[in-house]
């Protein structure tokens, strides 16, 4: 028995967008279904059209229906008893999803108060419940805070409780962790798997992220352009997919259990909804296309097992067994020059010794006093070989952008050295830091901001050229672009007449203008959609191999940062935890807290997400203004918690160092108790090999 | 929270004190008491010119900083000085304040009230008809200065009161002497509506933009969608989410309205024959009255400084993030 049933859904927006078209899909009770695709390809609107959420300009057709009532069309009264009551919704960013000015308390007791009747008093108790439920420690305090006074995680654990206070038939959860860190992320969705048993709703979980949806739904239905374009049980589409874009998206994706070979990218962007082609939206980017395939728009059709798939040739990749690796090309990579030199013969282009960074906290209006501090790079060394790329991971707030940003302005850092190229930062005159800066260059998370919108793709590559007195702007203008995969004649158009790809391409050859040896990447994919993510992070890697280059990769995403870092080191609040060879440290994690960082990422594989064991952690990041002594791990350490009391004094009392671990030739940990466990279950392909 | 605002309290008082300083100094280097007392027919001698003047704390063979000494001294024990003919200051400004204060109150609270509610109701209403006359009636508004304003609804309120031959709303002066109990109190409310219009007008104007706009950047906010998802109707989501936030920005203009306010209400009292503060700073500076000039602006700074205050307050009533921090 189905609880939500939509059928052919198509929403219009005024401009002939058409954001939806013709989307069918039903939920059961207890059911969770995935709904993934990139951004614009309408999975949002959906579900916002299911709710009636939609701006009044909005045209929708169709049907939707709960427990058989349609829900289109309905007016305002009726569809406020149904809202909140038997469909709950929950968001993304919970931070602009709380109204600032009520306590998280209030605003949950409304959402009681909506639809039963209870005195104030009962529904503030009530909302403490649910609070409790969700695992808010102490709620009847909590339930007084404001939105801003809790942490991410927190707010998304009440935005939970707010979603079930009316024990919901169904619950559309979009993308409710993607703001999320990942010990966050598996907390918070440990939160909803509790939810789902708590009242045995259906749940609708949209995402781009394919290892979420591995680890929650039952049947996913992927989107692409406004319109689904397969539909199966997770464990089919996962491991045979029968549409070419399902089957590319798997492809692209880096895995954290994944081998090392190049990615295989889905060439060119999703089609604008305004300027639909006539055929198949995926066909211009399709491997597999024939000339069929600009006819008409292939429909939805059944092939068995309950899949369908909208594909004309999906009866041939069904025959065939064919896999996104066969289909799409995988591009050639050449190898490094660099790595044939041992890493100790090559000599060090970045090394940081010691460096703390603090910023102090002020207090007052008029006369400022310093009230504490806050430590946000508290005492980490590392070191860059030529030809190398170290990666810095960690959890928002750990201190990886403050480091960035140490290095980047070229001084003396409060203690410690940052020496660049041979040259120590604190030394530097006027001339040798124009000359260094030229030698060290940063491509930024986000290529929007990125970029000035009001000066020509040309200018902007030009801009280091013209600073450093370069002569030759236009020639090297032109080769910049079509190093990074662009066409000369890009350079008169504006950053907004480019995809978010392109544009971060763009930042990539600025940063190559003067011939950089060392690249400073922060979050440079992590803005980006997946399949395109795949052709930068391969970009990535040819110039490096290509121009010999060497890479401080910052990221947050572990799967990434294994497929193109050679070093990785973990962070936390401000002290390195673990550092080493990538192969080391992702496959022998040493400290507690890589060991629960690794097993917090969803691998995109139902099988194995479904019965890998979590190691989860409690409660969010301390403030790096007071972090605790000795270990700063420990009041979240869940090895800690296993220690006799005598074995913990030494966690509280001594600072661990990072100091090298076993035998391994790059393998450093800062845990008095380090202990290697395999966390990432090899897949089946690796085992094969 | 409470000694955030005491410290702003203290501020205040300190700015007060400066502003009427800076008043007393512009007065008393600028205006010519004496020249009231000269070319006189008959003549007044000078000696007893000099002595009426030092008795006033007017005389400017008197070093300023000395009459600027006496002047605090008095002020401090609440005593603001003679006028220029030797009335008491004080007198004069216990009659004249309830005027103004009642004018400014009404005229402030209406203007505040009404503008946000219009701003509020524009923004929903965005791109349509009502958002629209809203739109070019403020922008109209805005451009007329208040005196003309008050003029036209003066010459406009009389045409009517003609047309229908009886009076039905006053366009002149406060309060009618003839009448006595409920009869004078409906008088005087009466007497209330024109000057109102006219000093509201203006900030129902500058409020409603400001509102407007800041509804604008609410409306499309996450909350307001999630308000509507536990199922609030739209009206309650907007009224009580939207626009409840949207109003911690125009409350910190609350302070800055209350200037513009002030000015307004001196040509207004004057326009529609209010004896009050504003009128009398105009007369005041007519007579070369140094004194009842300092007073007027000691007046108004604390007007505005309270103002402010109240703003503060606002503020810190409506946002918990300054409260908590």
């Amino acid at each position: 028995m189905s609880i939500l049933e939509v059928r052919d859904l198509n929403v219009t927006f005024p401009g002939g967008i058409e954001a939806v078209r013709g989307v069918s899909y039903e939920v059961s009770r207890g059911e969770v279904l995935g709904i993934v695709g990139e951004s614009g390809s309408g999975k949002s609107v959906t579900s916002l059209a299911i709710m009636g959420l939609l701006p009044p300009n909005a045209v929708v057709s169709g049907s939707v229906k709960l427990h058989g009532k349609e829900l289109l069309g309905l007016d305002e009264g009726k569809l406020t008893e149904v809202r909140g009551k038997s469909i709950s919704m929950i968001f993304q960013d919970p931070l602009s999803a709380f109204t600032p000015v009520y306590t998280i308390g209030d605003q949950v007791a409304e959402a009681v108060r909506v639809h039963q009747k209870l005195p104030k008093d009962k529904a503030a108790k009530r909302a403490v419940e649910l609070l409790d439920l969700v695992g808010i420690p102490h709620p009847d305090a909590r339930a007084k805070s404001f939105p801003h006074e809790f942490s991410g995680g927190m707010r998304q654990r009440a935005m939970i409780a707010m979603a079930i206070a009316n024990d919901p038939d169904l619950l559309i959860c979009d993308e409710p962790t993607t703001a999320l860190d990942v010990t966050i992320q598996a907390q918070v969705l440990e939160v909803l798997k509790t939810a789902q048993r708590e009242t045995g709703a259906g749940i609708v979980m949209i995402t781009h992220d394919l290892g979420v949806i591995a680890g929650m739904a039952d049947r996913v239905l992927v989107m692409y352009a406004g319109r689904p374009v397969e539909q199966g049980r997770v464990d089919d589409i996962y491991s045979r997919p029968r549409m070419p874009y399902t089957m590319g998206l798997l492809a692209s994706i880096p895995r954290i259990d994944g081998e090392q070979g190049p990615l295989v990218p889905i060439e060119g962007n999703p089609p604008s909804p305004v300027e639909l082609p006539p055929g198949c939206p995926f066909a211009p980017r399709c491997p597999m296309k024939v000339d069929a395939c600009d006819d008409e728009e292939p429909p939805l059709v059944e092939i068995g097992g309950g899949r369908q798939v909208a594909c004309i040739r999906s009866r041939e990749i069904e025959h065939k067994n064919l896999t996104g690796t066969d289909v799409f090309p995988v591009p050639v990579i050449p190898p490094s020059d660099a790595v044939r030199v041992p890493r100790e013969q090559r000599p060090t282009v970045l090394e940081l010794d010691d460096v703390i960074r603090h910023y102090p906290l002020m207090k007052g209006a008029v006369f400022k006093r310093r009230v504490g501090t806050v430590h946000a790079v508290d005492g980490i060394s590392f070191d860059i070989a030529q030809g190398e790329t170290l990666a810095l991971v960690g959890e928002s707030g750990c201190g990886k952008t403050t480091t960035l940003q140490q290095i980047m302005q070229l001084r003396a850092p409060e203690r410690g050295r940052v020496v660049v190229l041979g040259r120590d930062s604190a030394t530097l005159n006027k001339a040798a830091h124009k000359e260094l800066r030229s030698e060290l260059q940063i491509v930024f998370q986000d290529p929007m901001a990125a970029l000035d919108p009001r000066m020509p793709v040309g200018d902007i590559i030009a801009e280091p050229l013209r600073a450093h007195g370069r002569k030759d702007v236009a020639v090297r203008v032109d080769e910049l672009l079509r190093l990074v995969g662009l066409a000369p004649e890009h350079a008169a158009r504006y950053p907004q007449h480019f995809s978010g790809g392109q544009r971060q391409r763009i930042g990539i050859a600025r940063a190559l203008a003067l011939d950089p040896k060392v690249l400073v990447l922060d979050e440079p994919v992590s803005a980006l959609d997946v399949s395109i993510q795949a052709g930068v992070i391969n970009l990535l890697e040819r110039l490096k191999n290509t121009l010999g280059l060497s890479y401080l990769f910052v990221a947050h995403d572990l799967a990434v940062v294994r497929h193109l870092a050679d070093r990785v080191a973990v962070m936390y609040l401000g002290k390195i935890t673990e550092i080493g060879a990538v192969e080391d440290v992702y496959d022998r994690p040493a400290h507690p807290y890589t060991q629960a960082l690794l097993s917090a990422i969803p691998l995109p594989d139902p099988a194995l997400e479904r019965t890998r064991k979590r190691i989860l952690l409690d409660g969010d990041l301390p403030s790096p203004a007071d972090p605790p002594s000795g270990c700063r791990f420990r009041t979240r350490c869940p090895k800690f918690a296993r220690l006799s009391q005598a074995e913990q004094r030494r966690c509280v009392d001594e600072e661990p160092l990072v100091a090298r671990h076993a035998n391994a030739m790059d393998h450093g940990v800062a845990c008095h108790y380090a202990e290697e466990i395999e966390v990432i279950t090899a897949s089946e392909d690796q085992e094969e090999q | 929270m409470g000694k955030y605002l005491l410290r702003r309290l203290a501020v205040n008082v300190i700015l007060v004190a400066v502003a009427a300083s800076l008043a007393y100094m512009l007065a008393a280097t600028t205006m010519n008491p004496r020249a009231a007392y000269e070319g006189r027919q008959p003549p007044v001698a000078e000696a007893v010119v000099d002595a009426t003047l030092d008795a006033y704390n007017l005389n400017d063979k008197t070093p300023v900083l000395q009459r600027y000494a006496t002047w605090v001294s008095g002020v401090v024990t609440g005593d603001f000085g003679k006028t220029w003919n030797g009335g008491s200051v004080n007198d004069e400004m216990g009659r004249r304040i309830m005027v103004s204060l009642r004018l400014l109150l009404v005229g402030t609270l209406v203007g505040f009230a009404l503008g946000v509610a219009l701003g509020a109701y524009s923004a929903v209403k965005q791109y349509r008809f009502a958002d629209r006359s809203i739109g070019v009636s403020s922008f109209v508004v805005m451009a007329i200065p208040v005196f003309v304003l008050a003029t036209l609804l003066a010459i406009g309120t009389y045409n009517l009161n003609r047309g229908l031959g009886f009076t039905l709303i006053e366009y002149t002066g406060e309060y009618n002497p003839r009448l006595s109990g409920w009869d004078q109190l409906l008088n005087r409310l009466n007497h209330l509506i024109l000057p109102t219009i006219s000093l509201s007008l203006g900030s129902i104007a500058f409020y409603s933009r400001i509102q407007r706009s800041m509804m604008l950047d609410v409306l499309n906010q996450d909350f307001v969608r999630t308000a509507m998802a536990k199922g609030l109707r739209r009206r309650t989501a907007l009224l009580k989410h939207a626009l409840r936030t949207a109003l911690i920005p125009a409350a910190t203009y609350f302070a800055f309205a209350f200037g513009t306010m002030l000015t307004g209400a001196t040509f207004t009292e004057k326009i529609f024959a209010w004896h009050g503060m504003g009128a009398w700073l105009i007369d005041s500076i007519q007579q070369n009255d140094v004194n009842a000039v300092a007073a007027v602006s000691f007046f108004s700074a604390v007007c505005v400084l309270a103002a402010a205050f109240l703003s503060d307050l606002l503020v810190a009533a409506l946002d918990p993030r300054v409260r908590v921090s």
